[in-house]
C-alpha cells in the first residue's frame, strides 16, 4: 500500500527531481485529466476494443472468414453457427467483420503515419520560413485543397491500379493539406514568440528551431484535428472499398462488405447492416477521443 | 564595448516606410551600465533587438569591442552578447523544463560540462536545484525572469541587453530581480544596456542615461546629473516630472532615488 503512495506522490511532485520524472509526471497529469472526461474515456474503449479485437482476430473468430457455404448463403442473424448471418457466400459475417478490423487498423495507422507528418513538415516550413517558399508551399496546398477529397482519392487510385496500399496513399494525399494549414496557422503566431528569439540569440539553426521548438507546439492541435478527422478517414476508405476501388474482394473490408450487401439490402438487410455498424462505432470511438484530447491538450482551450 | 552610430530602423515595404530609430548613436563603455528611457513607441527595445540581429532593416554601425558587425551574427557575438526579454511570460517555452531550456543553451555554445554548470547557473540567480526540472507554467513570473536570466547567462556574455526586464512583474519581485541584476554585474563585471520606461529603475541601475522620443535619442546625461535635475531637453525634464511625481509617494527599492 505504502509503495502505492509513494508512487503517486511521485508521479503528483510539484518538484520533480529528474528528467524522467518531469516527462512522466506531466503525462500522468494529461492522462488524469483525459480519465475525468467520461464520453472521451468510452472513445478510448472503443478503439482499445479494436485494437484487442484485432490482435486477437484469429482466436475470436468463430470461422474463417474466406470459408464459403453457398448452402448456407445468406442466413439471417442468430442462425445456428452464425450470430450475425452469412453473405451472399455464405461467408460469416461476424468472422469477416472481426478480420476486417484489421484492415482498418492498418489503414488508420498508415494514414497517420503519413499525412500528418507530411502536413506538419510543408506547414512549419512555410510558416516559418515565409518569402517565396510560403508561397509556393501554400499554393501547392491549395491546389490539393480545391479537388473535392473523394474524387481526388478516386483519380489516384483509377491512375495507379486499385489495393488498399494505394487507397492509403490517396486517402493521405487528400488528408494532408488542413494539416499543413493548420500548422502553418500555428507557426506564424509561435515564430514570433520571444522564446523563439531567445533561442536564435544562442544561435539555433532554422531547422533546430522548427523542429525542436516549433513543432513539439503544433503537434497538440495536430493529434486533436486527426482524431477528429479519422472517423472521415475511415469513412473514405469504406467509400473506397464501397466504390471497388479499396481493398479487393474476397478481402473482408467493411466498405466493400457494404457494397456486396447493397443488392440484397431490401430482403438480406444484415448483410450490408452490420459493416455499417462496425464502421460507425469505430468512427464515432475516434471522434469522442478527438473532442476529448482538444478538451486535454489543445493549447488554445486552456492557456497556462 | 558597444558603439552604435548613426543607427536607423524601418518597418514596412517599399511604399510605406516607418522610421522606428532614426539616427540614434551612443556608446557603452566596458564595465558600465547604459539606460535608455522613454515612452512607450519611443523605439527603445527596437535598438536593442537590432543590435543582436532580430531586426534586419538597419542602417548605420554597430560596432562590438571595435569590430563591425555584419548582417549576420556569428557564434562569438552570441557568446559575448545576450538579452533578457521582457515578457517572462512569453520568453521561455511553455513545452521545455528549466533544465532543458539551460542544457540546450549550453549545449548550442559547445561546453560539455552542462551539469555542473546548469547547477551553478541556478544557484547565481537564486533558484535552488528544486525548480530544475519544472515547466515554465509551474513558475511565478519572477521566478520565470530569474530562468530568462540564467539563460542568458549561460554562455557568460560580458554585454547584457535588458529589455524591460521588470515591467511585467510587481513592485517587491521587480526590487529581488533588479537587485539580482546589480549582483550579477558586480560578481561577473558585466556591461548592461537597460531599456525602461521607469525612470526610477534606470537611476538604480545605470551610469548614463539616454533620452528617446519618437525614434530619437534627444538627450544623453549621467545619472548624478539626472537626479540633480541638469537636463538641457525639455522633454527629459517633462519625463522626470511626470515619473518622479508619480513615484514620490511610493515606497520601493527605489528610496534612493526618491530621496534626492
Amino acid at each position: 500500500m505504502a509503495t502505492v503512495y509513494e508512487l503517486l506522490d511521485w508521479l503528483q511532485s510539484d518538484q520533480p527531481s529528474s528528467r524522467t520524472q518531469a516527462r512522466v509526471s506531466a503525462a500522468y497529469k494529461l492522462c488524469i485529466l483525459l480519465g475525468k472526461n467520461r464520453l472521451a474515456m468510452f472513445g478510448i474503449l472503443i478503439i482499445a476494443c479494436l485494437v484487442l479485437i484485432s490482435c486477437f482476430a484469429p482466436v475470436i473468430a468463430p470461422m474463417d472468414p474466406y470459408s464459403q457455404n453457398l448452402q448456407a448463403r445468406l442466413s439471417p442473424p442468430l442462425t445456428e453457427g452464425h450470430l450475425l448471418g452469412t453473405d451472399s457466400l455464405g461467408r460469416d459475417i461476424l468472422s469477416r467483420l472481426i478480420y476486417g478490423s484489421r484492415i482498418t487498423l492498418l489503414v488508420v495507422a498508415l494514414v497517420i503515419a503519413i499525412a500528418p507528418v507530411f502536413g506538419l513538415l510543408i506547414g512549419t516550413v512555410a510558416g516559418y520560413v515565409g518569402g517565396w517558399v510560403d508561397s509556393f508551399l501554400m499554393g501547392l496546398t491549395d491546389i490539393f485543397l480545391a479537388f473535392p477529397r473523394l474524387v481526388l482519392a478516386l483519380a489516384f487510385v483509377a491512375a495507379v491500379g486499385a489495393g488498399i496500399e494505394n487507397a492509403v496513399l490517396a486517402i493521405s494525399l487528400t488528408a494532408w493539406p488542413p494539416y499543413a494549414r493548420i500548422a502553418r496557422a500555428e507557426t506564424l503566431t509561435i515564430r514570433s514568440s520571444e522564446f523563439i528569439a531567445a533561442i536564435k540569440l544562442q544561435g539555433a539553426r532554422p531547422l533546430r528551431i522548427v523542429v525542436l521548438h516549433v513543432w513539439p507546439l503544433c503537434i497538440s492541435s495536430l493529434i486533436v484535428r486527426v482524431t477528429l478527422d479519422m472517423a472521415g478517414i475511415i469513412l473514405t476508405a469504406a467509400g473506397l472499398g464501397f466504390l471497388g476501388l479499396g481493398a479487393q474482394p474476397p478481402s473482408p473490408e467493411w466498405g466493400a462488405m457494404i457494397s456486396e450487401g447493397r443488392r440484397f439490402i431490401l430482403d438480406s438487410w444484415w448483410v450490408a447492416t452490420f459493416p455499417g455498424l462496425a464502421i460507425f462505432f469505430v468512427s464515432l470511438g475516434f471522434n469522442l477521443l478527438g473532442d476529448g484530447l482538444r478538451d486535454v491538450i489543445d493549447p488554445k482551450a486552456h492557456k497556462s | 564595448m558597444l558603439r552604435v552610430e548613426n543607427l536607423g530602423v524601418w518597418f514596412g515595404g517599399r511604399e510605406v516606410h516607418i522610421h522606428a530609430v532614426k539616427e540614434v548613436s551612443f556608446q557603452v563603455t566596458t564595465g558600465s551600465s547604459f539606460g535608455l528611457i522613454g515612452e512607450s513607441g519611443s523605439g527603445k527595445s527596437t535598438i536593442l533587438r537590432a543590435i543582436v540581429g532580430l531586426i534586419r532593416n538597419l542602417s548605420g554601425e554597430i560596432e562590438i569591442d571595435g569590430s563591425q558587425l555584419c548582417v549576420a551574427r556569428s557564434k562569438d557575438f552570441y557568446k559575448a552578447v545576450q538579452m533578457v526579454f521582457q515578457d517572462p511570460y512569453g520568453s521561455l517555452h511553455p513545452r521545455q523544463t528549466v533544465d532543458r531550456v539551460l542544457a540546450e543553451t549550453l549545449h548550442l555554445h559547445e561546453f560539455t560540462d552542462s551539469e555542473k554548470r546548469i547547477q551553478k547557473l541556478l544557484d547565481d540567480v537564486g533558484l535552488g536545484q528544486e525548480f530544475r526540472f519544472r515547466y515554465p507554467h509551474q513558475l511565478s513570473g519572477g521566478q520565470r525572469q530569474r530562468v530568462s536570466i540564467a539563460r542568458a547567462l549561460a554562455p557568460e556574455p560580458r554585454l547584457l541587453l535588458l529589455d524591460e526586464p521588470t515591467s511585467a512583474l510587481d513592485v517587491s519581485v521587480q526590487a529581488e530581480i533588479l537587485n539580482l541584476l546589480s549582483d550579477l554585474r558586480e560578481s561577473r563585471g558585466l556591461t548592461y544596456l537597460l531599456v525602461s520606461h521607469d525612470i526610477p529603475v534606470v537611476a538604480h541601475m545605470c551610469d548614463v542615461v539616454g533620452f528617446m522620443k519618437h525614434g530619437k535619442l534627444v538627450e544623453t546625461v549621467s545619472t548624478a546629473e539626472l537626479r540633480r535635475g541638469n537636463m538641457l531637453h525639455d522633454y527629459s525634464r517633462d519625463l522626470l516630472l511626470a515619473s518622479g511625481y508619480e513615484y514620490k509617494s511610493q515606497p520601493g527599492p527605489l528610496s534612493e532615488f526618491n530621496q534626492q
